[in-house]
Parts: C-alpha cells; sequence; structure tokens
C-alpha cells in the first residue's frame, strides 16, 4: 500500500514528524515500511505562469513563441509543444531553475530569438510517466483556470510529497486504506483524528427506487449491495488535489468520475463500481453465480469463460461485472455517460479470491475484498463517493439507496484483565497502562470490577480474541519496555537422541576419513530420482515421488538415491578444474511403494559417497594414487568397525555401476547398501570421469547398533597367529573364504585377515594364491601348540573340500 | 717406584689427549692398563716393597688407574659425539619441501551452523526433534490454524503432490507432532530443524530449498518477556555478547502476539551501513506466543498452557554470520567454499 504523507495530513496533524521519522514508527509497531519515496527532487524557480499571448516563431514552425506572466515579471519563452495556447495556466522553469533530471534553465537564443525559460510537462517536473493522465501525457502541463499564478508548482503538484511503502500482511487489511492508517498513525501519535465529510444534500425530487432495483441469489457470497443512482453527471477531470493523490499513490487519473471511485477506494479502503445507467440494459441489479459457458468482456477487453464459482452482477439477463473484480465493457462510463448507477456491495473474500484465482485478475478492488473490507464503511463509502460526484461532476444524487443487507456489522467484545495481560506479558502494567491504549486505539470499553469488556471496532477484523487485544497492548505501549527472563520451574536434561548423536557420529568419521559434507537437492528430475537404489529399496517396486506442478524438470520428483545429485556436484567441481575429489553427504531418500501416490512415503536417512580424481598425490616424491574400489570400500569398511558392525561384502550387480566392480553391504544378512565404480555409461551421463560411490540406509544401522557396547576384557594370555596360504580359483571371492576360516575357527580364531594375493607368473592358469593370518586367543588360558594346529587342521581341510582349494607349499 | 707411577700417568694422560680414534684409544688401554700394560709391570715390583710403604704406593697406583681410566672414557665419549655431529650433518635435508599431503575432509558450514544452535539450546534443556519433510496439509497447516482457503496460505508457496500431501514449507509441522504426541500432559521444550521446501526461484537470496530450526516452550506461564530473554541468549551467543535484540509487532498464523526480532547489525555497531540498509538492525528470526487455537488442536489447554515458539532460516543465520553473499554456495557445494568453512 503507498501512503501519501500529504493525503495522510488530511487525517491526523503530521506536522512534528518527518516522513522518515514516521515510517520508522509505522515500522517498529508492526507494519513495514519498505521504503520512502518523494515524488520528485525539490526544485525552485518553477511556477503557474499566464500564457498572454502564443504566436508561430518567424522562422520556425514547430515552435511558438510566447509571453508569459509569471507574477513579478513576464517572460519571453519558445516553446516547442503542440498544445501550448494563448489563455493557458502552464508550469513555467524560470532561468536558474534546475528540472529534476539535471538540466538547467538558462536564458538561449533560438532559431534568433531569446527564450528566457522553459513550459514543462509533468515528466519534465519529475513524475513517473505510467501515473500521467492520458490527456496531459503529451505535451505540456495546463493548469486549472484557478491556478494562481507565481505560485510554486512543487506544492501545486503536490510533488513535494513522500510515499510510504506499506508492506501490509494478511492480518492488517484495515492497513489497505488511508483511513485504517489514519486510525493506526493516530494511535502511534496519540493525535486525534479528523474523518472525511460525508455530508452529502441529496436532490429530494429523484428516488433512486424509481431508477433501480436489487435482488441478490447468492447471498452467502453477497450479503449487502446498495445501489446508488447519480444522474446528469458532468465527465472532466476531477480536481487537481485529487489527480496529485491518486498519482502518489500510484493509480492513473481517468476521469472525475472514474478518480472518485478509485479516491474512495483509497480512502475507505471499499472498492465502488461506476455502471453507465443507460448502457446497463434494464432497471434490475440480480447479483448471482454465474451460469456454466456464460461469458463476459471485461473492462480491458477480454472475453472471460464464467462458471458456477464466479459471483456475477447481471442487469438480470446477461452478466455487467465480475463481483469485486472487474467491470464489464458494456457498461462502461465513458465521456459520453451522464446518468450512473454507483455500486457498493460486501462481497466475500473467499468467492472474489476463487474468481481472481481463475482469472488471474488481480485488481485494487479484488486486493481489498480478498482480505476483508470494513462491513460498517460499505454504505458510508457509496455516500461519501455520491457527495463528491455531487461537487466535482456536478451531478444530481438521486434520495435513497436500493439495498439488499444481511450484512453482520455488530462489533465484537472481547474481555481482558490486568491480570491476565501481565501474566502472558511477563510485566506489571498499570490499569492506565493498558486504559491509554485501548483509548489511542479508539477501541470503546466498559469496566466491570477488574474485567474491561473491549468493543473492537469493525475496521479492525484481526482482532476477536483475548490474545489479538494482548498484542495491541504491547505493541502500543512498546515491546522495548518488556524484560528479559528465561522460562522457569519445569525441568528436563536437553540433549541428542542416540540416532541424531549417531549422525554425529559419522559425520566426524567420514570427515576425518577425508570426504567433504555436501547437502544436495531433495528433488531432482523424473530419470535420475530412480537411478542407484540400495538393495533394501530396489526389492520391492519402488516409485518416486512427484510434484503436482514442478517449477522445473530437473526439480520435479523426490530421490530414492542420494548419489545422482552428488554426481551433479562432481561434475560441477570437475568443470572449474577441480579433478581430485572426495564426497560425502547425509540425507533422506523419499520411497513410495505405490504407482500413483496417496499416503506419505517412506523417508529414510541414507550416508552416500561420491569419490574420483587422486585420492592421494605427493608430487616431488612421485607418489601418486587415484581413488579405486578399494579405497572407497576401506572407507565403508573404516566406518562400520568404528560403529562396531559385522558386515560383509558380495559381489553384485547393478542398473548403472560397473558389472564387476560392485559389492552389495550386508548387514545381518539383509542388503543395507552398495559401494562400487559408476558404470562408463552411466558416468557419461553425468559428465564425470572414473568414479567410485557408496550408499547405505542408516535407519539399518541404527536399529543394529549398540549405543553402550558391552565391556569385554582386555586378553590377560598371549595370542598366536598362523598363515595360511591357499590356491583358489580365479572366481572364488577371497573374502568368502575369510567368513568360512572365522566360522570353523570360532571361537579360538579371534581375527583372521587377508595379508597377500598372488596372480600371474608361477601360478597354475586360472588360480590365485591368497595368504590369510590367523589370530588364535582364548581368554581363559594361554593356548598351547596342539589345540592351535588341531584348529588349523580342520580349517585347512573343510576349505579345501568346500572350495576345492589346496595349500600352497 | 712413586716417580714411574707418575711418568706413567703423565705419559698416558698427555696421548689420550692426542688420540683421534677410538681405534688408538683401544690401543692405549691396553698399553697402559693391560694385562701386559705398563701400569701392571711396575706394580709387579711391589712385593719389594717396605709393609709401610706398599699401602701408599697400592693407593697411587690405583688412582693413576682411575685417572687413566676416566681420561679414556672422556676420550671416547667426545670422539662418539663428534662421529654423530658428523653423520648427523650429513643426514640434513630441505625442511622447506612440503610435507605428505593428508586428505582433509570437513563439514558443511550449514552443519556446523546446525549443531552449533542445537548445542546451545540443548544446554538450554531442550530436547532435538525431527519429523518427515513430506507433510499432510493437516499438521503443515491446518494444525497450525492455517484453514484450507485462509488468506495467509497465500503467503507460502507451495509445492503440492497430491490435494492432501506437500512438501513441508516450514519446520512447524514438528511442533504440531509433538504436541500431538505429548497429549497435552506435559511441559515442552524443543527444537526441531530440518529441510524445508518454497515454491521459489533459485537466487542470491531464495532456494527453492532451505533449512529452518524452530523452536517451542509450553508450560504453566510461559511469558512473551520468557521469549525476549531466551532469543536475547541465541543472539548473543551466536551473534557475539555486544549485540542487542529488538522485537517488532509480525504476523503468523500460528502465534498470537507474533513478533519479528532484529539483531543490532555488527558490521556498523548499529549506525547504518550498507548491510543494515542504514537501520543499524537486521532481521534474523521471527516467532511469537503460541496461538490459543494450536494450542487446543494439539490437545493443551489454553486456558492452563501458554507457549512461546521461534523460527530461524539456517542459511540466513549462517550468511549473516560468515558474510556468505549468495544462498547458492550451500548447495553447489563448490570444493572452494566448502573447504573455506570446513572447521567453522
Ligand atoms: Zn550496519
Amino acid at each position: 500500500m503507498l501512503v501519501s504523507y500529504n493525503w495522510l495530513r488530511n487525517y491526523v496533524n503530521l506536522d512534528k514528524i518527518t516522513p522518515e521519522e514516521l515510517a520508522e514508527k509505522i515500522t517498529r509497531s508492526g507494519i513495514e515500511v519498505e521504503g520512502i519515496e518523494y515524488l520528485a527532487p525539490k526544485t525552485e524557480n518553477i511556477v503557474v505562469g499566464y500564457v498572454k499571448s502564443c504566436e508561430k516563431h518567424p522562422d520556425a514552425d514547430k515552435l511558438n513563441l510566447c509571453q508569459v506572466d509569471v507574477g513579478e515579471e513576464a517572460l519571453q519563452i519558445i516553446c516547442g509543444a503542440p498544445n501550448v495556447g494563448q489563455g493557458q495556466k502552464v508550469a513555467v522553469a524560470k532561468p536558474g531553475a534546475k528540472l529534476p533530471n539535471g538540466m538547467k534553465i538558462k536564458k538561449v537564443k533560438l532559431r534568433g530569438i531569446e527564450s528566457n525559460g522553459m513550459i514543462c510537462s509533468l515528466q519534465e517536473l519529475g513524475l513517473d510517466e505510467k501515473y500521467i493522465p492520458a490527456d496531459v501525457a503529451e505535451g505540456i502541463f495546463v493548469f486549472p483556470e484557478d491556478a494562481e499564478v507565481g505560485t510554486p508548482v512543487q506544492e501545486l503538484l503536490n510533488l513535494d510529497d513522500a510515499i510510504l511503502d506499506l508492506d501490509v500482511l494478511a492480518n492488517r487489511p484495515d492497513a489497505l486504506s488511508m483511513l485504517g492508517v489514519a486510525y493506526e498513525v493516530a494511535a502511534l501519535l496519540d493525535q486525534p483524528i479528523h474523518l472525511p465529510d460525508e455530508s452529502l444534500t441529496v436532490d429530494q425530487s429523484i428516488e433512486a427506487k424509481d431508477y433501480i432495483e436489487v435482488k441478490i441469489d447468492s447471498i452467502e457470497n453477497n450479503p449487502y449491495y446498495g445501489a446508488f443512482i447519480v444522474r446528469d453527471v458532468e465527465i472532466k477531470p476531477a480536481p487537481l488535489w485529487m489527480r496529485n493523490y491518486l498519482m502518489a499513490s500510484g493509480i492513473r487519473p481517468i476521469n472525475n468520475v472514474v478518480d472518485i471511485t478509485n479516491f474512495v477506494l483509497l480512502e475507505y479502503g471499499q472498492p465502488l463500481h461506476a455502471f453507465d445507467y443507460d448502457q446497463f440494459g434494464s432497471k434490475q441489479v440480480l447479483i448471482r453465480q454465474a451460469n456454466e459457458n456464460e461469458t463476459l468482456v471485461t473492462l480491458d477487453d477480454q472475453e472471460r469463460q464464467l462458471n458456477e464459482k464466479n459471483l456475477v452482477i447481471t442487469n438480470g439477463e446477461v452478466p455487467v461485472a465480475l463481483a469485486g473484480v472487474m467491470g464489464g465493457a458494456n457498461s462502461e462510463v465513458t465521456d459520453e455517460t451522464t446518468n450512473i448507477l454507483l455500486e457498493a456491495a460486501y462481497f466475500e473474500s473467499a468467492s472474489v479470491r476463487h474468481t481472481v484465482k481463475q482469472t488471474g485478475l488481480r485488481s485494487e478492488s479484488s486486493t481489498r475484498f480478498e482480505k476483508g473490507v470494513d462491513p460498517n464503511r460499505v454504505k458510508r463509502a457509496g455516500v461519501r463517493a455520491c457527495m463528491l460526484l455531487q461537487k466535482y461532476a456536478n451531478a444530481k444524487v438521486a434520495s435513497g439507496v436500493v439495498e439488499v443487507d444481511e450484512l453482520d456489522k455488530s462489533e465484537k467484545s472481547v474481555v481482558i484483565t490486568k491480570a491476565k495481560v501481565n501474566q502472558r506479558l511477563g510485566m506489571e502494567l498499570d490499569e492506565k497502562d493498558i486504559i491509554s491504549v485501548l483509548t489511542r486505539l479508539q477501541f470503546e470499553f466498559t469496566q466491570n470490577g477488574e474485567e474491561m469488556i473491549v468493543e473492537v471496532p469493525t475496521r479492525r477484523r484481526d482482532i476477536s480474541i483475548f490474545e489479538d487485544i494482548l498484542e495491541e497492548v504491547i505493541r502500543i505501549h512498546g515491546y522495548e519496555h518488556l524484560p528479559y527472563t528465561i522460562p522457569q520451574g519445569w525441568v528436563q536434561a536437553g540433549g541428542l537422541t542416540d540416532i541424531q548423536r549417531l549422525q554425529r557420529e559419522i559425520k566426524n568419521y567420514l570427515s576425518s576419513a577425508g570426504l567433504m559434507e555436501t547437502l544436495t537437492y531433495s528433488l531432482t528430475n523424473q530419470k535420475d530420482a530412480k537411478r542407484f537404489l540400495t538393495p533394501d529399496i530396489e526389492k520391492e517396486p519402488a516409485y518416486s515421488v512427484g510434484l503436482a506442478m514442478p517449477m522445473s524438470e530437473e526439480h520435479s520428483h523426490l530421490r530414492l538415491s542420494l548419489i545422482p545429485e552428488m554426481l551433479r556436484v562432481l561434475q560441477h567441481n570437475i568443470a572449474r578444474t577441480q579433478t581430485d575429489l572426495a564426497y560425502y553427504e547425509i540425507g533422506k531418500v523419499f520411497v513410495s511403494r505405490e504407482e500413483s501416490v496417496t499416503k506419505q512415503p517412506i523417508e529414510n536417512l541414507h550416508v552416500a559417497g561420491a569419490l574420483t580424481g587422486l585420492w592421494h598425490n605427493h608430487p616431488w616424491q612421485q607418489e601418486k594414487k587415484s581413488v579405486d574400489f578399494y579405497v572407497a570400500k576401506g572407507i565403508v569398511e573404516g566406518l562400520f568397525a568404528h560403529l562396531e558392525l559385522d558386515v560383509t561384502f558380495v559381489q553384485t550387480r547393478m542398473e548403472d555401476m560397473h558389472p564387476g566392480r560392485c559389492a552389495e553391504i550386508k548387514l545381518n544378512g539383509n542388503g543395507i547398501g552398495y559401494v562400487g565404480q559408476v558404470h562408463p555409461l552411466a558416468a557419461k551421463d553425468f559428465d564425470v570421469k572414473e568414479t567410485y560411490v557408496f550408499e547405505i540406509n542408516l535407519e539399518a544401522i541404527f536399529s543394529a547398533h549398540q549405543q553402550i557396547p558391552s565391556f569385554t576384557d582386555i586378553p590377560r594370555y598371549p595370542s598366536v597367529t598362523r598363515d595360511i596360504a591357499f590356491i583358489l580359483d580365479n572366481d572364488v571371492p577371497a573374502g568368502n573364504v575369510q567368513t568360512v576360516i572365522k566360522e570353523i575357527g570360532a571361537p579360538l580364531v579371534k581375527d583372521v585377515s587377508i595379508f597377500d594375493v598372488y596372480q600371474g607368473e608361477h601360478m597354475e592358469d586360472g588360480k590365485k594364491s591368497v595368504a590369510y593370518r590367523l589370530l588364535y586367543q582364548d581368554p581363559s588360558h594361554t593356548l598351547k601348540d596342539d589345540e592351535v594346529d588341531a584348529s588349523y587342521h580342520e580349517i585347512i581341510e573343510k576349505v579345501n573340500s568346500q572350495f576345492g582349494s589346496y595349500v600352497r607349499s | 717406584m712413586k716417580e714411574a707411577l707418575q711418568a706413567i700417568e703423565s705419559e698416558a694422560l698427555a696421548s689420550i689427549q692426542k688420540a683421534e680414534s677410538s681405534q688408538e684409544l683401544q690401543e692405549m688401554k691396553v698399553k697402559y692398563l693391560g694385562k701386559k700394560g705398563s701400569l701392571t709391570s711396575v706394580l709387579r715390583g711391589m712385593g719389594k716393597l717396605s709393609k709401610e710403604e706398599r699401602p701408599v704406593i697400592g693407593e697411587l697406583a690405583n688412582n693413576v688407574r682411575e685417572s687413566i681410566t676416566e681420561a679414556l672414557e672422556t676420550k671416547t665419549e667426545k670422539l662418539e659425539r663428534e662421529a654423530l655431529n658428523e653423520q648427523l650433518e650429513n643426514e640434513t635435508i630441505d625442511v622447506t619441501l612440503p610435507g605428505n599431503p593428508v586428505h582433509v575432509g570437513g563439514r558443511h558450514l550449514l552443519t556446523n551452523i546446525m549443531e552449533e544452535i542445537e548445542d546451545l539450546f540443548i544446554g538450554m534443556g531442550y530436547e532435538v526433534k525431527e519429523g518427515p519433510e513430506v507433510e499432510t496439509d493437516y499438521y503443515n497447516f491446518e494444525a497450525l490454524n492455517l484453514p484450507k482457503n485462509h488468506p495467509a496460505r497465500d503467503m507460502q508457496d507451495t509445492f503440492f503432490i497430491t490435494n492432501e500431501l506437500l512438501l513441508r514449507t516450514q519446520t512447524s509441522p514438528v511442533q504440531a507432532r509433538t504436541m500431538q504426541s505429548y497429549q497435552g500432559e506435559r511441559p515442552i521444550k524443543m527444537i526441531c530443524p530440518g529441510k524445508v521446501y518454497r515454491r521459489d526461484t533459485d537466487d542470491a537470496t531464495h532456494s527453492h530449498q532451505f533449512r529452518q530450526i524452530e523452536g517451542l516452550v509450553v508450560d504453566k506461564n510461559i511469558t512473551l518477556s520468557d521469549l525476549k530473554g531466551t532469543l536475547d541468549v541465541f543472539a548473543k551467543k551466536m551473534f557475539g555478547k555486544d549485540r542487542e535484540i529488538r522485537l517488532r509487532p509480525s504476523f503468523f498464523p500460528f502465534t498470537e502476539p507474533s513478533v519479528e526480532m532484529d539483531v543490532s547489525c555488527k558490521v556498523c555497531d548499529g549506525e547504518g551501513c550498507s548491510v543494515c540498509k542504514q537501520t543499524g538492525w537486521i532481521e534474523i528470526l521471527g516467532g511469537g506466543m503460541v496461538h490459543p487455537r494450536v494450542l487446543e488442536m494439539s490437545g493443551y489447554d489454553p486456558s492452563i498452557y501458554s507457549g512461546f515458539a521461534f523460527g530461524m532460516g539456517q542459511e540466513r543465520i549462517a550468511m549473516l554470520k560468515y558474510g556468505v553473499n549468495d544462498i547458492r554456495h550451500f548447495y553447489t557445494n563448490d570444493v572452494r567454499f566448502l573447504s573455506q568453512y570446513h572447521q567453522a
């Protein structure tokens, strides 16, 4: 809402406060003033002049030679504007004046004749082009005849005005009117308010009911409709002061009738609509829901398709306006209009909002109806407009208003007590502090013992309960008076849950392991949303959740894996010549088990990593190591070791992963993730090179992880190690043998590690040698050789029979 | 005999002094102290001495042996030290060459900010609650006093999935869920951090995905002053102990009264600068007293319980605290951005 400081002065005395100070006060008390703009820079030496004579320049067809009286002197001025003429009152920039655009006015000679000043257009005086009325957009501005010669133009055109841009939130529709702002400012400054003149003298010889009748078929959407009849209007420009205020408020003046309805809309916050009575087509206003497939050509010359959710004003036959949104072209006020049907109505916000959404038409009117207007100001706004039409359009106003009125105009009462106010605020206000606030807001109240019963004016639709009054009290009294306290009484030990702690632990581990944390978008494109799925997701049909109305295809579906967006992060960095990258992320994936989503998807927390380029690089020592499968796997193994969880890695094949370099990670027999190399073709999709990734479902880890590990005694007896090298077929996974050794060796074998793998020379084709180191230990005694030997031979025998292997001699 | 012993001592000491290698010293040890050495051969004549002379000469002989032995040891040590010194000199390397690079990882700046805020409130006795990112219309709006067709719903542009499902636009649904789970039977002190989503075009100050952290305290006799005091603790801890806060009225459907909190600008110390748009204050977060309808809908009797709630964008806090000028940096994950802050 643009609020003209000069206009506001008509209602509240602002003599002691500058626009800047006022803006600060308004902001501090709850309505943010987003900016202050002066209509035009300060100018001097620009005054009203009277064009005494105007003739063609002897040597230039397009120039006029004018003699202009500017009060104490007459100036000879050459003017190029086509609309200049003898007898006009015009804006004259005298020599020495500086125009807002920086131009300095000097005495000059044009085609040999002296010119001592310049006759200005509104643009040249600094007004924004888009608010300048069409009739004066071309050429110089001509003042009304009553403008006094010599008066500074700045004042007369309101160019010294400061415009406050108020960001009015949904709770304060009252501040969408000058009167509403005036009430607010009056309360803030503790000043009285001067209300506008509504004294209307009607023409008793004409009665509105003889001209029109009103019928409402949709009372729930339109509980009040008032029709005023105004006859014999003289269409002409509105008075200069009104045009000035409209322009200052960002509205372009049109003619007196349109300007008056706009002026009252801004002043009262009540939209009005003027129909050309003679074009209305009947003597009946019928308000109803539109019929399916009905159409209306609105004022902007667009044909609108209507349906039964649109409330329309009709003449009993066809629609003439979209209620509260826009009038129809068929009954528009024009220069030929003489009789007016003026509508002052109350349309329910839900109905108007629906039509606005459907048509995309948002106007000053619809905005106010959408947010809600003051029921007690509807009819008064109509009266005010009639009074202005009478005064500035020489119109005759018919007596009476034809209305249908089922509007609830009652005031709400809210009961407060000093004790409750202080209890909620946590301070000690006196009763007089509270009374002072209510008085400044002009809220009436009565006292009944401890209780104060506040009558809330209908203009403040936001106030209906105790807490609303509480807010008024503290915002007018001032938040700076509120003390600083901390909640007392009840105490709990705050803290993280086990799962939250574990997440931090995993981040600690991965950061220390050399990976950088990323944060990517949950929304990705439809194709990538379903790639790189972990085995727990893959085992049943899984669907990605798509947005009903995405903003772009890149962010249209919720991810089922963290990897695609992480690969995109790699790509972003590679494109910026960062080639050695190791990233991790912890975030949610969203799994729907229904093809068309009806309920909330399963949200699982995942951890993922993506690595590419060099893992280790020490240039001057010629040491380089690229990221490979075992680097990635080592990080994953370290993670599980850190969490004290036993997992196994099983060779697997996954779409988008290298068929020979991918392992499924199993915890307690269930697949919970994978680690491996991204398939070169998939890598190409994301424009990355050789890349290794892992992704693990953390929910499985959370349920398996034991928060407090039970204590195990530090072994008191020495351990014994034994090495065995098996010759295995190439396709026997070394890890499987390792698992079997552990199973057979239990409980004496505490650990089995692989310390050598050999393939190639001196080795039979298709065979490999894998050397295992076994760690034997018993908590109760020092192991004897024959105990260890017995186990060792059992292992060799069973492994050989299970895997067809033999021991390397 | 006495003279002979003294002569051996002075000769031995002089030659030990001159020795240049441990080899030479070894030879001297044999020459003077060995079984066939000069000292032994002199002592062989001890039998010829009188009973009175014997202990005197015996003592002298011992002294000479000790003195030679000590001289040998001292000299040996000296030579060994010299040899070691020489060896170490030869081992000199160029210490200005770079060391073995360590692969350094780190946390995301927003993780650090989030944990810092979490820890601050945990220290004041808050628990940390989380909830789903795909929410129902009920928890995201209705339970927060935003019924369908409420005009304030336009304030947030929502990613809908179906008519009833959406990406949460705020972390407040976690508050509603927590209140409902406690069934109005116990006080609450909680914060809820998490990702939220809005239909915004990504630019320097907007992101369609960002992170919030909200707080909620419900108990008997919770006051607006409690909110002010709590936010003051928060602001001083996050932005410095010299910071001041101010509250301004605002509007959120789920709180009444609602406030906006500003912190005095750190850059200009409240004098006015480009960072604070010349106001001396920077808007940080919103909050207020929990709306009685919200309490009621979640099972808390508003005539017994009151509460306050507040919420903020984590990115905004991080941007203000670290001077980050573009919110997109948090999501493009440029390694040159991330590595600036991984230990912040
Ligand atoms: Zn500043």
